[in-house]
């Protein structure tokens, strides 16, 4: 696990994604909440976060963590979510040869976080760290999900004068945040 | 060529931001892919792609029964029409239905094909792109300048302008604020659109499942916002199974923008719900518009392998000076120009394509293993075919293949060139022919063409050189034997008898199997044909007495089979196959007629001309009985350089001890490089020689000759040649060197014209000099 999560990190880093990992859903949860505070959410408009439904969340209490944090909702709506600054969902796997983190995104929420907000946390149990696009494609089942998402790296442009910029329509940024026990999962 | 193709060559290249821009990135790409590419066996990558892609070709109509019984299954609507037409009225209908007005879309090259923005705009309904490119241009009101960066053509203050203009006064040139801008003003269009259009990249049929492939995050939202999805897929994107996708999506970001991976990659097998729960509506248009026609036909079937990655733009020493809009308003560059001959018409490739060099660039990045160049020759056949030959060009071919009538005139133009030439140029031509020395001078015709003078050449030397290398042998000096298994010159077949003579074979050293030989063995008898080509025959034939005194040194005879004449590529590349096909019999007669092991060129186009172009000639007008005695030619023939490297090997060529020659560049001419794949050959010769290669930035780039190509557009010519003067000179070597008589005459021409004091030699002069 060690060589292919550096791989990994490598790769999601040269595209301009942020890499952390925890041992377990407690210390994940602390940073993702003192992210939200540091990135100023808030019950103002536009800096509010929404968090999509996952299995991260299962052992927590959102009612409580909403109480705690102001501004963060666990109702992703198309207008919530084009309202708040950051998006907070699960993926399925992570690929560590381009550093990409790959998703079922048939439910509509966990779309809504991760295209319309300005900053993206995608957390992934590390267990589900794959090599490579063949190990990920053994996996995916494409006639059991009817969208499935490959993401890597923020949204980019090179369109004017092939300057890289970083954050079109999508995200600006992508924090990815692994997880190596995920409580209540296994 | 009509003026208005020409004015518009032109303006583009006299737009210093697109030549600069295109010609930045050409640069740059070619770096970023090489490293894009680390630890990727491209080779194995795109085998596979063309594998599965071809296959995908052959069966259309099953892949689509298939893709569209799966996705149906799940409840999209499939719409499978060979007319565009159809598609256009298909999605109108369906925005009016559903009370659409307005629509964002993210890229897809097949609407631009089939031109559905003008037509929806036309009924009133508002369509948004939303790619950044995509909308730079639709906001200026212009085309894609190239199929994966649509504005690359234009600079971040004409940008600036654009959206001061046409959507919120006083915006600045700068880019991040330029696309933040841009953010803003889409995300209302997507929060606020009746329907989302998107194209595909790949749709496989094993599971009806859609894939796009995007960087910004457009298309996530535009399939996601919207309640109503349509994909506009060409036929071709089919493929088989889900495994086809993985080849193709570690090839296309790699070769696309020399990334890993895009920042997306969408994969869409049915409807998901909308954000208000409802399911939305997904169709997919299945668009043939004579792709499936296409894929019967046997030359350009293949070309339904491209995954627009765009690659063959980016390494087009064409492409990079004109960019797109010279190719028209949809696909442009290499595979543009074949696109656009079926998608459109045959006759809207008529000019486009007389702006590909064949260099053959192109065929060594396409991740579908696409023929370009080899196509593109087949469209200038069929245009030919279809509006005949332009008289001009009729008139000079039906001189080429008079050969008495051919070489008489060149003798004749030899004399009547004396006013203009000096010191073996011609440096100025008068009225409509000034263009051809504007940049370059040209070589003046020798006095005495090499065929005249090849009677003369003293090879009495031949069978003494060849006593001294057994000599040699003798004395010690190695022997190495060849590998190659294709030509059996007499030299090997010695050894081998020696061998089965020998009781003892494998403890003979080389030096004993020396010792052993007869000097009849070491082939006195040995003769190559040499085929000189026009221009070492009539401009360069002190080229052809380098051959001869070289080979000689071998012990080799050198014959000159006098019926030899054009090798026929001049009228191929113009299409006229009739007439490369004649001058393939009149050589084929005069080059059998004599027993020889070899038949040597040191010309790398009129190489691949005997060796490979007259079996293709014959097989594209079936003429099949020409095809034996072209095979077996094709057997025998070898270029200058792969022939010397192997009597080098063999030790029977050897060059002067201990010289230090100073640098030497060497340039590697389009033929040579990429359809011979001889590149290391000349090098290790010049090195052997005593010299040192300074190797040049883009040392394998064309030199802009191409044959005809700078006699027919002089204008393109001059600037790739510009190019390649500033790389020789940036060495600093005083020695250019290069294997092609085209390429001697076009860069000892432009350095003639440059001043600059940098000597041009054909490989076989410099080693003529440098041999025992």
């Amino acid at each position: 696990m060690p060589a292919i999560f550096d791989q990994f990190k490598l790769r999601a880093e040269a595209v301009s994604a942020e890499v952390h990992r925890f041992p377990h859903t407690a210390a994940a949860l602390q940073f993702i909440l003192d992210y939200l505070l540091a990135a100023g959410i808030s019950n103002e408009p536009g800096s509010g976060a929404v968090w999509a439904d996952c299995p991260f969340l299962r052992v927590l209490n959102k009612a409580q963590l909403a109480q705690r944090l102001p501004g963060l909702s666990f109702e992703v709506t198309r207008e919530s979510a084009a309202a708040a600054k950051v998006g907070i969902s699960q993926l399925d796997w992570a690929m560590a040869s381009t550093g990409s983190l790959v998703q079922d995104a048939a439910p509509v929420e966990r779309r809504l976080a991760s295209t319309l907000p300005n900053i993206y946390i995608a957390i992934v149990e590390t267990s589900r760290l794959l090599p490579d696009m063949p190990a990920v494609f053994s996996k995916i089942r494409p006639e059991q999900s009817n969208y499935i998402s490959f993401i890597t790296g923020p949204s980019r442009t090179a369109d004017i004068e092939r300057v890289l910029t970083i954050g079109v329509h999508g995200p600006e940024k992508l924090i990815i945040v692994f997880v190596d026990d995920i409580a209540g999962v296994n | 060529m009509r003026k208005q193709f020409r004015d518009s060559i032109n303006t583009a290249l006299n737009n210093p931001n697109l030549t600069g821009a295109l010609g930045r990135f050409s640069e740059a790409y070619r770096v970023s892919r090489e490293k894009a590419y680390e630890g990727i066996d491209f080779e194995a990558v795109r085998t596979q792609i063309a594998e599965r892609k071809g296959y995908a070709a052959s069966h259309l109509d099953e892949l689509a029964e298939r893709f569209t019984a799966q996705i149906e299954a799940r409840g999209a609507k499939v719409f499978r029409t060979d007319d565009p037409a159809k598609v256009r009225e298909y999605i109108l209908n369906l925005a009016r239905q559903n009370g659409v007005k307005t629509i964002v879309k993210s890229k897809s090259m097949a609407s631009e094909e089939i031109h559905l923005n003008q037509h929806l705009e036309g009924a009133g309904i508002e369509v948004r792109e939303t790619g950044l490119g995509e909308w730079i241009i639709q906001l200026a009101g212009q085309t894609p300048s190239h199929m994966v960066m649509p504005a690359i053509h234009m600079t971040k203050e004409e940008v600036a302008d654009v959206f001061s203009d046409k959507v919120e006064q006083g915006q600045a040139p700068d880019i991040p604020k330029l696309v933040k801008f841009a953010r803003g003003k889409l995300r209302d269009k997507f929060l606020s659109a009746g329907m989302g259009i998107t194209g595909a990249n790949i749709a496989v049929a094993e599971t009806g499942t859609l894939i796009i492939i995007t960087n910004e995050g457009n298309a996530r939202l535009v399939t996601t916002l919207p309640k109503i999805h349509v994909a506009i897929v060409g036929i071709e994107k089919l493929m088989s199974d889900f495994a086809d996708v993985v080849p193709v999506l570690t090839a296309l970001p790699r070769s696309a923008t020399a990334q890993l991976l895009t920042s997306y990659v969408t994969m869409i097998s049915g409807p998901v719900p909308n954000t208000d729960g409802t399911p939305k509506q997904l169709h997919v248009i299945l668009m043939d518009n004579r792709r499936t026609e296409m894929s019967r036909d046997p030359k350009f079937k293949q070309a339904l392998q491209c995954i627009r990655c765009a690659s063959c733009l980016n390494v087009c020493p064409v492409f990079r000076l004109v960019g797109g809009h010279v190719f028209g308003k949809v696909y442009t560059g290499g595979i543009g120009t074949i696109l656009t001959a079926w998608f459109d018409a045959l006759k809207a490739s008529d000019e486009i394509q007389s702006l590909c060099i064949q260099c053959g660039n192109c065929t060594q990045v396409c991740p579908g293993k696409i023929d370009i160049p080899g196509l593109i020759l087949e469209l200038r056949r069929r245009l030919a075919v279809e509006k005949g030959q332009p008289l001009a060009q009729k008139a000079i071919f039906s001189v080429v293949n008079n050969r008495r009538l051919f070489h008489s005139m060149l003798r004749t133009a030899s004399l009547a060139q004396k006013p203009l030439k000096k010191d073996g140029f011609i440096r100025h031509l008068p009225f409509f022919l000034s263009d051809m020395t504007e940049f370059r001078s040209l070589p003046a015709i020798a006095d005495v063409p090499l065929r005249d003078r090849f009677a003369k050449i003293d090879q009495q030397g031949a069978p003494s050189r060849a006593k001294l290398r057994v000599k040699a042998a003798i004395s010690g000096v190695p022997s190495t034997a060849s590998q190659s298994t294709e030509l059996q010159p007499p030299a090997e077949r010695c050894d081998a008898g020696l061998k089965t003579r020998s009781t003892q074979p494998t403890e003979i050293p080389t030096t004993a199997i020396g010792a052993n030989a007869s000097p009849k063995c070491a082939a006195p008898s040995e003769k190559a044909a040499f085929y000189s080509g026009c221009l070492i025959d009539f401009a360069y034939p002190e080229m052809g007495e380098s051959v001869v005194k070289i080979l000689n040194k071998a012990g080799i005879e050198v014959t000159f089979p006098q019926g030899q004449t054009c090798c026929g590529a001049p009228a191929r590349f113009s299409g006229a196959y009739e007439v490369a096909a004649q001058n393939a019999k009149d050589n084929i007669d005069a080059l059998l007629s004599e027993d020889v092991q070899y038949v040597v060129s040191a010309c790398p186009t009129c190489t691949v001309a005997l060796k490979h172009d007259f079996i293709a000639t014959f097989e594209n007008l079936g003429d099949t009985g020409g095809l034996p005695r072209a095979r077996e030619l094709a057997t025998k023939v070898i270029d200058f350089s792969t022939l010397v490297k192997k009597l080098v090997d063999e030790g029977r060529l050897t060059f002067k001890q201990g010289r230090q020659l100073g640098q030497v560049t060497y340039h590697d001419s389009c033929h040579l490089k990429r359809t011979l794949d001889v590149s290391e050959q000349p090098r290790e010769l010049l090195t052997k020689a005593g010299y040192q290669i300074a190797e040049m930035y883009e040392a394998d780039m064309c030199c802009g000759m191409g044959g005809s190509y700078s006699m027919k557009l002089p204008e393109i010519s001059a600037p790739i040649l510009q190019r390649k003067l500033k790389n020789i000179k940036d060495t600093g070597a005083p020695l250019v060197v290069m294997d092609c008589p085209g390429c001697v005459m076009q860069i000892r021409g432009g350095l003639d014209k440059d001043g600059a004091p940098i000597k041009v030699e054909h490989t076989a002069q410099r080693l003529a000099e440098e041999l025992e």
